[in-house]
């Protein structure tokens, strides 16, 4: 019997299958998003780098849907999570669905991303549900080369020229009201954090800061103050374009309901 | 692939070469020895390289369009993974090529530009739209097996550069060849509806791929002397024989028809004899009018220049740590 076993065995089994959800949808959404650069990137080795970006994040929403999946034991599957539900059900961060933007936006959206998720893999490592850690174990390596890519481009753009840095601190400030979300607990994560399963994201927020600061200092751009932050994502009330994001993701599975692809 | 640029006419004759150099030169290739980029190479040979390997290159690249049309709209996770990871490899060759025609003393800025001006070509089976998901599938299955036809024999081009590139490219291809078409049996397995969506996408997509190979041998008025080359190694109407001798069967195993009422197995030669390409329709696509080309360069033209400023930043970012780097030096000094 393996850890993952005997937690889905337990009371929190309900909260173990929302939170792999949340995970899963943070990476599917983010992955959606970046895979719309294809072919379209300012450069080929961005083109090539986005995309890679963006199949790391399938690829962790394959592990975390597949993981859900078999917690909730109603038989669905990856592909029945991701393109068979509704707007209301989905529970990532309103962060990574925001649109692409410029390529800045597309940058500053991941650095804050995944500035935040290297270190959440890195304690996830830990966690008591044997199966999240070994899919943490994998995500931490790829957010490192995430973080590397969107912190030098962070700074290229920052310390470039007048029309770059302006652009990069308009994507700062337009992407940042949607960060304090990346650090919201409600009772469920609560919960799983106290049975060793979950990160407490707050327990992250000093690194986060830190990262940020130094690739802030060095691309001359500001941070901006605390101030109000966009909530609601956990929740599954996202931003009027989410439901445009869902309406191409989930096309086909929509279009051709129970087909095998 | 993309061998088109092999039947444009180089008009320029090239200039009064050293007769010993040529004949040294041509010994070489003929011992099939690889010429490498500081190696002397004719005038003619060196041209006709940088134009087959950009346009190569630059099909690469606008043929991420078609297929990136569907990263969005992929029906399951594992299918949008691989069409990302394929789309990836394709902008991948476009970079190994840019890189061996840089060898040849050409940029990547300038063979860029010259695609998007249209000056240059690109494969024109690229112009082709992508309207169902068993596009993706035919793509991969015609169109990246069409170019491995092409494609292996160029691993044994004379031109070192060119023939490592190919190697590398060739491998990708095929897993791609081999993916779209178990993407395709899989939808002729699941159900009628999807097998009709292949065999629509077989019905558009058969004679382009037939045209990839270029122009009939007895219009192919390049074609020699690419052969003493060792550039091209196969006749345009012997590859295309061995592709249609290869997929044939592959089509009927999918249970599908090929559009071609005049195709038929001859039992002496073992060759699958196809009807008349329509020439009037490639020419009139290479020519600009197929039903994708403007979109095609627009869109590369929209990428091109909405990332000018990104380009520029990190230009000049670069240029500032030299700056500083420099300052700081003298400052030590």
């Amino acid at each position: 019997m393996t850890a993952s076993d005997t937690i889905a065995a337990t009371d929190l089994k309900g909260d173990l299958f929302a939170y792999a959800l949340r995970l899963a949808d943070d990476a599917a959404i983010l992955g959606q998003r970046l895979g719309e650069w294809c072919g379209h990137a300012p450069t080929l080795e961005e083109d090539i780098g986005l995309a890679n970006i963006a199949l790391d994040h399938i690829g962790q929403a394959r592990a975390l849907y597949t993981h859900a999946a078999e917690i909730e034991g109603k038989g669905r599957n990856e592909d029945q999570l991701c393109f068979l539900r509704k707007e209301r059900e989905f529970g990532n961060c309103l962060l990574v669905e925001q649109p692409n933007g410029d390529f800045a936006q597309t940058i500053l959206r991941q650095l804050f991303f995944s500035a935040f998720m290297l270190p959440f893999w890195r304690k996830l490592m830990a966690s008591q549900d044997a199966t999240l850690a070994a899919i943490a174990a994998k995500a931490e390596k790829e957010a490192t080369y995430h973080v590397r890519h969107s912190a030098e481009w962070t700074i290229r753009l920052g310390d470039g020229t007048v029309e770059s840095h302006a652009r990069a601190q308009e994507a700062v400030d337009i992407l940042w009201p949607y960060t304090g979300e990346l650090f919201e607990a409600d009772d469920l994560v609560s919960r799983l954090v106290a049975a060793g399963i979950a990160v407490d994201p707050e327990s992250l927020r000093e690194e986060w800061r830190a990262t940020l600061r130094q690739v802030f200092d060095e691309a001359t751009l500001t941070l901006p103050p605390e101030g109000w932050f966009q909530t609601g994502g956990r929740s599954g009330l996202h931003s009027e374009g989410f439901g445009h994001l869902l309406t191409e993701m989930q096309y086909m599975q929509r279009a051709y309901p129970g087909m095998r692809w | 692939m993309y061998t088109q640029a092999l039947n444009a006419r180089d008009t320029e004759t090239s200039a009064i070469e050293d007769a010993e150099r040529l004949a040294a030169f041509q010994a070489r290739v003929d011992a099939e020895d690889k010429i490498e980029p500081n190696d002397w190479m004719p005038e003619s040979y060196r041209k006709t390289l940088v134009r087959q390997i950009s346009q190569h290159a630059h099909s690469e690249i606008v043929g991420m369009l078609p297929e990136g049309n569907w990263i969005t709209r992929a029906p399951t996770l594992k299918r949008k993974a691989a069409l990302l990871a394929k789309v990836q490899d394709e902008g991948g060759h476009g970079l190994y090529l840019y890189s061996a025609a840089e060898t040849l003393g050409v940029s990547r800025e300038e063979l860029t530009g010259q695609l998007l001006s249209g000056k240059a070509k690109y494969s024109s089976i690229f112009n082709y739209p992508t309207p169902t998901w068993a596009d993706i599938g035919a793509i991969g299955w015609l169109v990246d097996g069409a170019a491995i036809m092409n494609q292996i024999p160029l691993c044994r081009c004379s031109y070192g550069p060119y023939s490592r590139a190919m190697i590398r490219v060739c491998k990708e291809e095929s897993f791609h060849q081999r993916q779209g078409y178990e993407l395709l049996l899989e939808m002729c397995r699941s159900s009628e509806e999807q097998k009709e969506m292949v065999q629509d996408a077989l019905n558009r997509w058969w004679w382009p791929s037939l045209m990839m190979f270029g122009p009939s041998d007895t219009d192919s008025k390049h074609s020699a002397q690419s052969m003493a080359w060792k550039i091209k190694r196969f006749t345009n109407d012997e590859l295309r024989q061995k592709f249609v001798d290869a997929t044939v069967p592959q089509a009927h195993y999918l249970g599908l028809t090929l559009p071609d009422p005049d195709l038929k197995l001859n039992e002496e030669t073992g060759h699958w004899e196809y009807g008349e390409i329509d020439w009037e329709e490639f020419s009139r696509v290479i020519a600009g009018n197929g039903p994708c080309n403007r979109e095609r360069l627009a869109a590369r033209r929209k990428a091109h220049e909405a990332g000018a400023w990104v380009r520029e930043a990190a230009l000049a970012h670069a240029q500032k740590r030299r700056d500083r780097r420099e300052a700081a030096r003298h400052a030590a000094e």
